[in-house]
């Protein structure tokens, strides 16, 4: 069994100096001529909340496909949790070696446009993957899947499929399903812009949960700027595929150092 | 119509013949459907490729070609086929690459999205492609696979070509005999288009049975059910 | 040896001379099935008591019953009836008539798709039916249509072999002939389906260029 990301209190704040759960060395990714990350340096220690904030384009959603084997980088090295995921100067060129199966288990997604199996239940989405990657059991999967939903304030839907769920709900199922497989980081990809506005408050508020009450490594992409502000330990800000600023958020918000960052914040807090 | 009583038995014969050339055919075919489909979106090309050719080729030349050369050019070959055999072979194989287009494009037309959180629930390609991928590109693929059914239905008539006992052959047989053309082909266009109504209904009847959202409806309709109990 | 070069050649001006009447079939059938198709569409649009519900009924039947016996029908049982053609006549008005009920479908698919603004901007201007018909409604319609009119083109090239059946001396009839003729079906059966795949290959590339240029916009 893989250690357990059990809900529990821990206290959030200053990062831990511990070895960092997730590092980037000199990545750089390019599409043709577009180089869309540059030589790109970026460490999470364990536990810590990390959103990444910046404008259209500028690498962020890249940096999170990178680290779920969803895209390869053309230079650099990631590490996650000790182990290699990526390293270009070996000449990793097959995407399915072994190691990189066993590292990317320690990672789960939350995708923007939800992602869910439209043709499985609420309560199917979530035991697929245990039950057939992990190879749990299925009651005790199905255990689990039902603490899972009644987490995220769905224990009375594991029977719709998506298309009988609003946005809001099918991303809370898509929340419990990367749960479920005990993820040690788990990523966020703009996990309410797909969202109608209505809808957004109840995503937000089970990340928030998530947040506050385990020791999950959590990197998010989000436009959300005040919930950024509560609930991480550190912002980044991105601009043209590099790191401009970083820092706890009451600095970045409150007193950004670079001029690029307070551009952005003007631009994007105004409405 | 009397030629068509005296000879009762034999049409219906062939209407057996005609019905286990369409099931094995068919049965030929989506084997040859998924397999040669899901080659050709295979990431080697070893696979890829030989699937392409096949595909090209089948669907390429006429039915009628391959079921000839089957049954007459393969015994210089040293192979000699039974004609039936050769005529489930021209057919599943033909029909077969017109069904593998049809695995392929529902296949390929799959969000991207549901492989990305495949591979982000660390599922691989096996498992991605047995659970989550095919049966959700089933619903998409059941009217094309109709469609390639009553064709197949349509063309086991070439088989009486190749000498099988088929409909068609019957047919040609009686009104060899009799000279009651006109009564004789009446009666068996009206048997072919029998058959194939009852394959359009079964295929709506799979459509409605695959239906993405239709297992959902089942438990909530229990589910209110039990409320309903519960409450009274 | 399995494979007789020399054989093959020899016989290969005879197979041409197929093949171009396999081309003549495929051409003048799709003509025939192109206005025939067009016509059914129409009237099955217009609501026609009877009429309609008629021509309905002959696309689908003709949809679901076998080719080679509807080519056996106009074969053998016209003629008794006094309506007798050749057998390349015959052959290419089966396969024309065969195929119209296909294009009858993609003509009502096309005419379905053109938007109900355009009928109403056709009425607003009180454009008679056959000048909505002919200069607003159908321009649009066949436009979506030519790329599917190419597959079944295509589709009835290889088709056409059926009428071998009933002695039209077509590419696979000829390569039957002389099979059993020569008792050598390996050459002849062989380049016949190197010629239809020749023809058919190229020409469904070109069509899904076409399609691709032609899919809606929306
Ligand atoms: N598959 C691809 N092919 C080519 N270019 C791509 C591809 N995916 C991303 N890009 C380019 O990479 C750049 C960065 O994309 P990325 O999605 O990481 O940005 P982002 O910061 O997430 O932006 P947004 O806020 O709009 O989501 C963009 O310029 C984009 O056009
Ligand atoms: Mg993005």
């Amino acid at each position: 069994m893989r250690p357990s990301t059990e809900p529990q209190a821990v206290v959030t704040g200053a990062p831990v100096t511990t070895e960092p759960i997730i590092r980037f060395q000199n990545v750089s990714k390019n599409w043709g001529t577009n180089q869309v990350l540059k030589n790109l340096n970026f460490e999470v220690a364990p536990g810590e909340k990390v959103s990444i904030i910046g404008p259209s384009g500028s690498g962020k959603t890249t940096i999170l496909r990178i680290l779920m084997t969803l895209e390869t980088p053309s230079e650099g090295k990631v590490i996650v949790g000790g182990d290699t995921l990526w390293d270009v100067a070996l000449g990793q060129k097959v995407r399915e070696t072994k190691q990189l199966r066993e590292t990317r288990r320690k990672i789960g997604m939350v995708f923007q446009q939800f992602n869910l199996f439209p043709h499985m239940t609420a309560l199917e989405n979530i035991i697929e993957a245990p039950i057939h990657v992990l190879g749990m059991n299925k009651a005790e999967a199905r255990e689990r899947a039902a603490e899972l939903l009644n987490l995220v304030g769905l224990g009375k839907h594991m029977n719709h499929t998506p298309p009988q769920m609003s946005g809001g709900q099918q991303q809370r199922v898509a929340i419990a399903r990367a749960l479920a497989m005990r993820p040690k980081v788990l990523l966020f990809d703009e996990p309410t812009s797909a969202l109608d506005p209505e809808l957004i408050g109840e995503v937000l508020s089970v990340i928030r949960n998530l947040a506050h009450t385990t020791d999950m490594t959590m990197l998010m992409v989000t436009h959300e700027m005040r919930f950024a502000e509560e609930i991480s330990d550190r912002v980044v800000m991105f601009d043209n595929g590099a790191a401009v600023e970083s820092g706890p958020p009451a600095q970045i918000f409150k007193d950004p150092q670079q001029e690029r960052t307070r551009n952005f914040l003007r631009a994007v807090l105004q409405h | 119509m009397d030629a068509v009583i005296q000879y009762a038995p034999l049409l219906w014969q062939g209407l057996l013949t005609t019905i286990l050339v369409t099931v094995m055919g068919g049965a030929l075919c989506l084997v040859v459907a998924f397999t040669a489909g899901l080659a050709r979106l295979s990431r080697h090309r070893i696979l890829r490729w030989p699937a392409g050719i096949f595909i090209e080729v089948f669907r390429g030349t006429s039915l009628l070609v391959q079921m000839f050369w089957l049954f007459f050019a393969l015994p210089f070959f040293g192979i000699q086929l039974h004609p039936l055999t050769a005529a489930v072979l021209a057919l599943g194989l033909n029909e077969g690459a017109y069904a593998a287009e049809v695995v392929r494009g529902a296949i390929a037309s799959r969000a991207k999205g549901q492989t990305e959180a495949c591979i982000a629930l660390g599922m691989d390609p096996a498992l991605r492609l047995r659970r989550i991928i095919i049966p959700q590109s089933i619903p998409a693929m059941l009217p094309p696979f109709g469609n390639v059914m009553v064709d197949l239905l349509k063309n086991t008539s070439l088989v009486s070509l190749v000498t099988v006992a088929d409909l068609t052959f019957s047919a040609q047989m009686i009104r060899s005999t009799t000279g009651q053309t006109t009564a004789i082909f009446i009666t068996i266009l009206v048997m072919y288009f029998a058959l194939s109504y009852l394959l359009t209904l079964l295929t709506s009847w799979l459509e409605r049975r695959f239906a993405l959202d239709r297992k959902a409806l089942t438990l909530q309709r229990k589910e209110n059910a039990l409320m309903k109990v519960g409450a009274a | 040896m399995i494979w007789d070069n020399n054989f093959a050649v020899s016989i290969f001006p005879i197979l041409l001379q197929g093949l171009w009447v396999t081309v003549q079939i495929t051409l003048l059938g799709t003509l025939l099935a192109a206005v025939l198709g067009l016509v059914f569409a129409v009237l099955r649009r217009l609501a026609i008591p009877v009429l309609s519900q008629v021509v309905s009924f002959l696309v689908v039947f003709v949809r679901g019953t076998p080719l080679l016996v509807q080519a056996y029908v106009a074969f053998f049982v016209l003629p008794a009836y006094g309506v007798s053609f050749n057998a390349l006549t015959t052959g290419i008005v089966v396969i024309g008539v065969n195929y119209s009920a296909y294009m009858a479908e993609v003509y009502r698919s096309g005419i379905q798709g053109v938007p109900k603004g355009q009928w109403e901007a056709a009425t607003a201007l009180s454009l008679p039916g056959v000048r909505t018909w002919g200069r607003i409604i159908l321009p649009q319609a066949i436009r979506t249509v030519v790329p599917m009119l190419g597959n079944y083109l295509i589709q009835m090239f290889k088709d056409s072999a059926v009428l071998s059946a009933i002695t039209v001396v077509e590419l696979m009839a000829t390569a039957q002939a002389i099979g059993s003729s020569s008792f050598r079906y390996i050459e002849p059966l062989t380049l016949a389906a190197l010629l239809f795949l020749a023809v058919s290959y190229p020409a469904s590339r070109l069509v899904n260029r076409l399609e691709r240029r032609y899919a809606p916009q929306h």
